[in-house]
């Protein structure tokens, strides 16, 4: 595995790309139908669904308002219950303490849940370099990994992929694999990856899991999943690790059972995914099983930086992927045209924070704002005014584009002198109109490439609303 | 002149940029609409709502706008805009240019009350249950984004037109997906902005109905552009056309003589 460097910047050639994918786009088809019918069906079987989204967003709203106090309540209880909690303020700092942790116990061998921050801070490609294998045992990121590819959606991470084409790679990497044997169903490449895994679950030193929540309350880690690779990663290895950022702080238990109430049904449907598993410390002398060691890297990586400022609201994001599953944007290019970790509205909003407005400045002004992500959004965060406070950014800092900033200047002029736009738009509209009149519209017009590229333009009807109305009202 | 009419509310209409330049006669279908809704119309002088600034992050100038409209629109009981999208940008987003300017913002705030998106100013303030109007065939119609999320415009179009006698309503596939306009995202990202309007047009072409009607000329410029380009021959009007009865003018994109 190699490190995965920001495409970003490419985003226009990466969405390109895409289009003209027609695998890409046969499997993007499953993300319009299923995810948003099944959301859909699950808020309606839950008459309070709307007060648990207000309350949703209060408790993160409360939580980062008293974020220094939720982590040292944290610390405190992992530190009580055996547990070590290491603060990783950059990527580099979160890689050199795991690896840190690696090397001291030995490690040959690491499984790993589904884990977005790993991801984020590239970890595969740091261990393989320092020569321990990672081995991803989440069914979508075990594909992945197999593929040497990022995840294209943080909840689906092959949801760019069809059936055929995941085959395909299952019986390249499982050799032994009679060629008769039927992997049509998800359930049979399940069944497969999960014998292969056995071993590897068996032979880990280290287990490595995310998590969807932190409970500052009991110092618990929480995560949720629907094939329970993640309890296997946490219990059976000596030592577990959960990877984990810090805006995942929820105050109580409580908190936490109302935020998985929202979780499940924004980003599968379901009413609670099949495994919901709480983790607490290292394995006390009573119990069965569980690691010898317990630690917990939290990463900071930009994040109290956007504490203080105007994309705030961002980190109650609890990774649901409503809004990219609901984006005709993310609809048309997928997940891997925006370039880093993080797609789809949320993507938008918070990999500028993350990796910077000059790298991922596209991302943000490659939305219609239509507004569907904000309005399901389990947590209420508006992201169309934040992608607009990154242009903001981006204006200001003159990063816009200088035809963007050119026409923008020209159409300010006008628009804020009415008496000079009223002359020069019925002077342009009666040109562009007498133009137009025998197709009634413009198959290509210079400065609209981007549109009649591949639609018409409809002509000006002759003279604007505004001098035609003062025209018949005059003679009334 | 208009001469002051008693107690009939004074309506300012917004006509929008789109419509002042590009489609006069849906300003004209709006103010009649308006009219026989009981109310007197007025038509400042004006110039765009300053969203192409304001999504673009030109604060300056769409707050430079905004206090032009804030002067011509003074005096008027409402404020009503045949789009739901400069409709929702003067009354959730102009008061945002304000904030921390507290005499502004309160004259911002002002503004955005009264103002209407129009067809859920026929329904919703005036108490319209019905229009007077004829449009023979089959129609079908797309909500556009701002309309339907920012001011919950949704059945009230749907209600009225159920009233046009020889009018059928069919419903598309996701009526209430986005067409792909998005302002300058259309010019910027027009690839992406093709491809989200192309399957918009195949849920258009799927309903089967010959007029395809919306209340926001951007995106009704924008399906029709892409239908035409396909050589479909669904005809794309603005609604007030329809509800004003004022639909025997050439369709949106079509030359003159052919209706
Ligand atoms: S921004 Fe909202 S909808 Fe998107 S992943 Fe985060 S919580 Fe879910």
């Amino acid at each position: 595995m190699t490190a995965h460097a920001p495409t970003s910047p490419a985003f226009k050639a990466n969405a390109h790309r895409a289009l003209n994918d027609p695998a890409l786009q046969r499997a993007l088809g499953n993300v319009e139908t299923g995810f948003i019918l099944k959301r859909r069906k699950a808020a309606d079987k839950l008459p309070e669904f709307e007060a648990l989204r207000d309350s949703a967003r209060d408790i993160k709203n409360h939580t980062l308002a008293h974020l220094d106090l939720y982590l040292e309540a944290y610390e405190r209880k992992v530190t009580e219950s055996g547990g070590q909690v290491h603060f990783a303020p950059t990527a580099a700092d979160a890689r050199e303490i795991v690896a840190a942790i690696c090397r001291r116990v030995g490690a040959r061998t690491v499984v790993k849940g589904k884990t977005m921050v790993s991801e984020e801070i590239d970890l595969n490609a740091h261990l393989e370099a320092i020569g321990v294998t990672p081995v991803e045992t989440d069914l979508g990121e075990y594909i992945i990994q197999l593929r040497n590819e990022r995840p294209s959606h943080i909840v689906a991470p092959v949801i760019h992929l069809n059936r055929d084409q995941i085959e395909t790679n299952f019986r390249a990497a499982h050799a032994d694999l009679p060629q008769d044997r039927d992997l049509s169903a998800p359930e049979a490449l399940l069944a497969e990856a999960r014998a292969m895994l056995r071993a590897r679950f068996l032979a880990a030193d280290v287990g490595i899991t995310g998590a969807n929540f932190l409970v500052a309350e009991t110092g618990t880690s929480i995560i949720v999943t629907n094939e329970g690779n993640g309890d296997l990663s946490q219990t059976l290895p000596r030592v577990h690790i959960v990877l984990a950022s810090i805006e995942k702080l929820v105050p109580t238990l409580d908190d936490a059972a109302q935020m998985l109430r929202v979780l499940a049904r924004s980003a599968t449907g379901q009413e609670m995914s099949v495994y919901t598993t709480f983790s607490t410390g290292p394995r006390r002398p009573e119990d069965p099983d569980g690691p010898e060691e317990y630690h917990v890297v939290l990463l900071d990586n930009g994040r109290s930086a956007m504490l203080g400022g105007e994309f705030r609201d961002m980190l109650r994001c609890i990774r649901c992927a409503a809004c990219m599953n609901h984006c005709p944007v993310y609809h048309a290019v997928g997940g891997h045209a925006y370039g880093w970790v993080y797609p789809g509205p949320m993507g938008s909003v918070l990999s500028p924070s993350l990796i910077g407005v000059d790298k991922a400045g596209h991302l943000p002004n490659a939305s219609t704002f239509c507004g569907r992500c904000e309005s399901v959004c389990p947590v209420r965060i508006p992201l169309p005014k934040l992608m607009r406070h990154w242009r903001e950014r981006e204006f200001e800092r003159h990063l816009s584009p200088a035809p963007v900033r050119y026409g923008l200047g020209v159409w300010g002029f006008f628009a804020t002198r009415p008496r000079l736009y009223r002359l020069a738009t019925r002077t342009g509209m009666a040109a562009l109109a007498l133009l137009g009149r025998n197709k009634g519209r413009f198959r290509s017009l210079p400065f609209a490439k981007g549109w009649t590229a591949t639609r018409d333009l409809a002509a000006p009807e002759g003279g604007t609303f505004q001098a035609r109305w003062r025209a018949e009202r005059a003679k009334r | 002149m208009v001469s002051s009419q008693g107690s009939r509310p004074r309506v300012g209409l917004f006509a929008t940029c789109l419509v002042d330049l590009i489609r006069p006669s849906v300003g004209f279908a709006a103010a009649k609409l308006i009219e026989d809704a009981g109310c007197e119309v007025v038509v400042p002088e004006q110039t765009c709502c300053g969203q192409p600034a304001f999504n673009s992050g030109d604060r300056a100038t769409a707050r430079a706008i905004a206090l032009e409209i804030l002067d011509a629109f003074q005096g008027v009981d409402y404020v009503v805009a045949p789009s739901g999208s400069c409709a929702g940008m003067l009354k959730r987003h102009v008061p945002e240019l304000f904030a921390g300017e507290p005499d502004l913002e309160r004259r911002a705030q002002g503004l955005a009350d009264k103002v209407h998106e129009l067809v859920s100013f026929l329904t919703d303030v005036r108490g319209v249950t019905k229009v007077a109007a004829r449009f023979d065939g089959a129609v079908t119609y797309h909500d556009s984004c701002s309309g339907l999320r920012e001011l919950g415009v949704r059945d009230q179009p749907r209600k009225l037109l159920e009233t046009v006698d020889g009018l059928t309503l069919t419903e598309m596939k996701d009526s209430d997906v986005c067409c792909g306009f998005g302002g300058t995202f259309a010019v910027k990202y027009g690839e992406i902005s093709d491809a989200i309007v192309a399957k918009k047009a195949a849920n258009v072409a799927d309903a089967g109905a010959a007029t395809l009607l919306a209340g926001d000329l951007g995106c009704l410029m924008n399906m029709a552009g892409k239908l035409q380009r396909q050589g479909k021959t669904v005809r794309v009007r603005h609604v007030a056309e329809v509800l004003a009865g004022m639909a025997d003018g050439p369709a949106i994109g079509e030359p003159e003589g052919r209706s």
